[in-house]
């Protein structure tokens, strides 16, 4: 044992943890990172500069430049127009040839959708048929959601993401005018208030709609939202200061990581019983219990701690720069 | 009262309103006003699907008492549809927003035709 312990500075675990944590940095040699040149404010105001001097050696004149601009403007609105209301037409010249709204004849009600209704309780054992097609049936769909939920908070972080440790003028400033508490009322006593009554009821609300996804109207997609918007309230209630002891970059981490990888293990499980013909060894319960349905439970629950830490992270993000 | 486009009123509102949608995507200058613009096609685009799965007279897709009869409930794949169109409309709203910070911060201004000039204007100089 005691080997093992003295192996644990090299050992592989405390590598992948330090790659979940983020603190090796893999692309540390491999990329060049190239800072773009900064821009100097205030370069802007008023006529650009760079416009004055190619106006200097360009041949064309400022106002025929204007003109020639003025008149692309109005083609361009007139063309727009136009599109537009061709788009428009044909599209409603094809809604006059579809078959009549809500008749149980129409060719989308086919056959598929007859075979999820009439097998999908016994198959999936889940009593709402759409939570049992969205996490059964085609839950290699969902994980893709899912993935792009996830690849989305991480192209904002990379987009909006403000680094404290190598702040240069340009990020302090940045950094500074995200600070937006001057403007607001610190510590608003009614905002809290509401707060302290209404945070939790959204949160146990939330947890509600995802664990109960299987059995009534909702599932991760929703209840990940409610969570998430319930997170977003405590956050303007009481500042980050206070979201931080149990939200960092680094929850929100392992949170999706971990949600993420069991999905797809479990739902990978599932595609090797099925294309193997073997027995799925997960019991599907009685329909209607709340622990049914065999994965469909787990996989929601996954799913709404992604979306519920999207949400938060995007709202983060767009507010200050960072978790 | 027995045209086409009356009988299919749904689906008429849903192209009008995604009508709506592309005119604001294309006559508007302002970045912001271009991404509602293309919110509200995203809406049109779920009713749109909400409509083709609803048959008349029937119940959600939710099993009650153990009947499971076709004729029954509503068609449950269009409503799938629409929870993955919902989740992919949340994503690309936020990437949208997050490169038009960035392009404000870069150029100062919201004007997508200022922005191109500007950025013409850098590339020349």
């Amino acid at each position: 044992m005691s080997r093992q312990r003295d192996d644990y500075e090299n050992s592989w675990w405390k590598k992948f943890k330090g790659w979940v944590d983020g603190e090796v940095d893999l692309l540390a040699e491999g990329m060049e990172i190239r800072v773009p040149k900064t821009q100097e404010e205030g370069e802007w105001d008023g006529k650009p500069k760079a416009l004055m001097s190619a106006d200097k050696m360009g041949k064309m004149t400022d106002s025929q430049k204007r003109r020639g601009i003025r008149w692309f403007r109005r083609f361009y609105q007139v063309m727009s127009v136009f599109l537009c209301l061709s788009i428009i037409f044909v599209l409603l010249w094809t809604v006059a040839y579809l078959p009549a709204f809500g008749n149980a004849g129409n060719p989308d009600n086919n056959e598929v959708s007859a075979r999820y209704i009439e097998k999908g309780l016994q198959e999936t054992g889940a009593i709402n048929i759409v939570t049992g097609m969205i996490l059964d049936y085609r839950a290699f769909d969902t994980f893709g959601e899912s993935c792009v939920l996830f690849i989305a908070s991480c192209c904002v972080l990379v987009l909006l993401r403000i680094d404290e440790g190598k702040a240069g003028e340009k990020a302090r400033k940045r950094l500074a005018e995200s600070d937006d508490r001057l403007f607001e009322p610190k510590n608003d006593v009614i905002l809290q208030k509401c707060a302290c009554i209404l945070v939790p009821l959204i949160l146990v609300f939330g947890i509600y709609i995802v664990l109960n996804g299987h059995l009534s109207p909702g599932g991760g997609f929703s209840g990940g939202a409610v969570l998430g918007s319930g997170l977003i309230f405590y956050l303007n209630a009481f500042g980050f200061r206070k979201t931080e002891r149990f939200f960092t970059e680094k929850v929100y981490r392992r949170i999706t990581l971990c949600a993420l990888t069991f999905y797809c293990l479990a739902k990978s499980y599932s595609f090797f019983t099925g294309a193997n013909h073997l027995e799925s060894k997960i019991p599907l319960g009685t329909p209607g219990a709340i622990v049914s349905s065999g994965l469909i439970l787990p996989l929601n629950i996954c799913v709404g701690l992604v979306v519920a830490c999207t949400m938060y992270a995007f709202y983060a993000l767009f507010r200050k720069g960072g978790m | 009262m027995d045209t086409p486009l009356f009988v299919n009123m749904e689906e008429t509102v849903s192209i009008v309103l995604f009508g709506i949608g592309f005119t604001m995507l294309m006559l508007h200058r302002n970045l912001i006003k271009k991404i509602l613009g293309m919110n509200i096609m995203d809406t049109a685009v779920y009713l749109f699907l909400a409509v083709k799965g609803y048959i008349r007279g029937r119940m959600v897709p939710i099993v009650v008492d153990g009947i499971q009869e076709v004729s029954a409930y509503i068609n449950p794949v269009p409503s799938g549809l629409v929870l993955t169109g919902i989740v992919v409309s949340v994503s690309t709203t936020a990437l949208m927003l997050a490169l038009t910070i960035r392009l404000y911060e870069r150029y100062g201004s919201l004007d997508l035709d200022e922005i191109l000039m500007r950025a013409k204007e850098e590339e020349r100089v």
